[in-house]
């Protein structure tokens, strides 16, 4: 067993692009401190590599030919595309993981048509959780993205299949490997509906992962979802990814819909390996 | 209706160093490379945020687009909001307004 941590994570650029128009800067900091929790149990862990299953915004793949899912494999990656003074990140260069990641794509082939990537770029999407989990990015990543920009979009029961193919790699790996799943729970990011959450339909989503209901998490339909959580609703792939991939249940450590300049209810959480 | 290729265009402008210097420097060579028609070339021109939301472009594409712009972002969401008061419901894709329009961000001035 060498996958030593999973965990979930949200990303939205708002989460520090607009840390300063927050009203409610106790919930922000609560917010913070638990990322930075996060951050800690993850080099507790003693991890040697980071892998975030990810849904990426147009950094690397365009509907010219869309993988439904990718393996950075490079020696490096570079974010943040955005704006820096925007996003509140400086560019910089992150280290790849390259034989790894190169025998962890091998492995997750057995079972899922993956596709790979030796350049990657990275949008909010990875430099948001990177930058409160990683911030001095010292540690080696390896991106993995799953397209939950818009249909035709990957069947949750692929995402399942595709978290338990991450595990099993990572089980024939002696590196030892956290993983976190980041997206969004219910939002409408990127509309004028931002900031629009569903804290309910968030709240039963987390249920389900707490309760280890795969029938449940994966019952969800993507019109169903459009309607009730709207298109970043989508993002939940990567949670199911990462709760396949960890395989136990899923502990809340933090989750708040009271930040909506973020446009994103916020979870921090830890799974369980298994 | 060339959508792809508007987003096309905004997706390489976005991700691209040498692309972000053409646009500022020699738009209207880089806007010729794309199959685009005269309201599509017009819009990317002028980066009216409001009709290439309403022209249905991804709203990943078009924020990151808008904060390219220097475009503050109460001034985006209001931009997408006039978009569809003036050419209506957005046509295309997955980014369509649902919530009739009204803020659901406390807004705040910034000092
Ligand atoms: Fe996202």
């Amino acid at each position: 067993m060498t996958l030593v941590y999973a965990g979930l994570t949200s990303h939205a650029p708002g989460m520090t692009g607009r840390a300063h128009m927050v009203e409610n800067t106790n919930e922000r900091d609560l917010l913070y401190a638990a990322l930075d929790q996060q951050r800690q149990e993850i080099q507790d862990s003693g991890a040697e590599a980071l892998i975030v299953v990810a849904a990426e915004h147009f950094a690397n793949f365009f509907m010219d030919n869309m993988p439904a899912y990718c393996i950075g494999i490079g020696e490096y990656h570079v974010g943040p595309i955005e704006d820096p003074a925007w996003l509140k990140i400086e560019k910089t260069t992150i280290p790849g993981a390259p034989a790894l990641a190169g025998a962890i794509a091998q492995e997750v082939l057995q079972s899922v048509d993956i596709a790979y990537a030796e350049e990657w770029k990275c949008d909010h999407g990875i430099m948001v959780p990177l930058h409160f989990l990683t911030p001095k990015y010292d540690l080696p990543i390896i991106p993995m993205n799953i397209n939950c920009q818009g249909p035709p979009l990957t069947p949750l029961s692929r995402a399942w299949a595709f978290g338990e193919a991450v595990r099993r790699a990572c089980d024939a790996s002696s590196s030892k490997i956290a993983l976190i799943g980041t997206g969004g729970i219910s939002h409408w990011p990127a509309t004028p509906d931002s900031g629009k959450i569903n804290e309910a339909w968030d709240r039963e989503f987390l249920d389900r992962l707490t309760r280890q209901d795969k029938a449940a998490l994966l019952s969800y339909t993507d019109s169903e979802t459009y309607q009730d959580a709207g298109q970043g609703g989508f993002e939940i792939r990567t949670h199911i990814a990462a709760a396949a991939a960890a395989g136990g249940p899923c502990h809340v450590q933090f989750y708040t819909a009271n930040l909506p300049i973020f446009a994103v209810g916020c979870t921090v959480a830890r799974f369980s390996v298994h | 209706m060339s959508l792809y290729q508007v987003q096309k265009l905004l997706y390489n402008l976005n991700r691209d160093e040498q692309c972000k210097e053409q646009y500022t420097n020699d738009k209207m060579t880089l806007l010729r490379s794309y199959d685009l028609t005269d309201d599509e070339r017009e819009a990317l021109s002028q980066g009216d945020i409001g009709l290439l939301y309403v022209m249905g472009v991804n709203g990943q594409i078009l924020m990151h687009y808008a904060a390219f712009l220097g475009i503050e972002w109460f001034d985006y969401l209001e931009l997408m909001r006039k978009g569809i008061t003036e050419h209506g419901p957005v046509r295309a894709g997955v980014y369509a307004m649902t919530g009739g329009g009204r803020s659901f961000t406390k807004e705040r001035e910034i000092s």
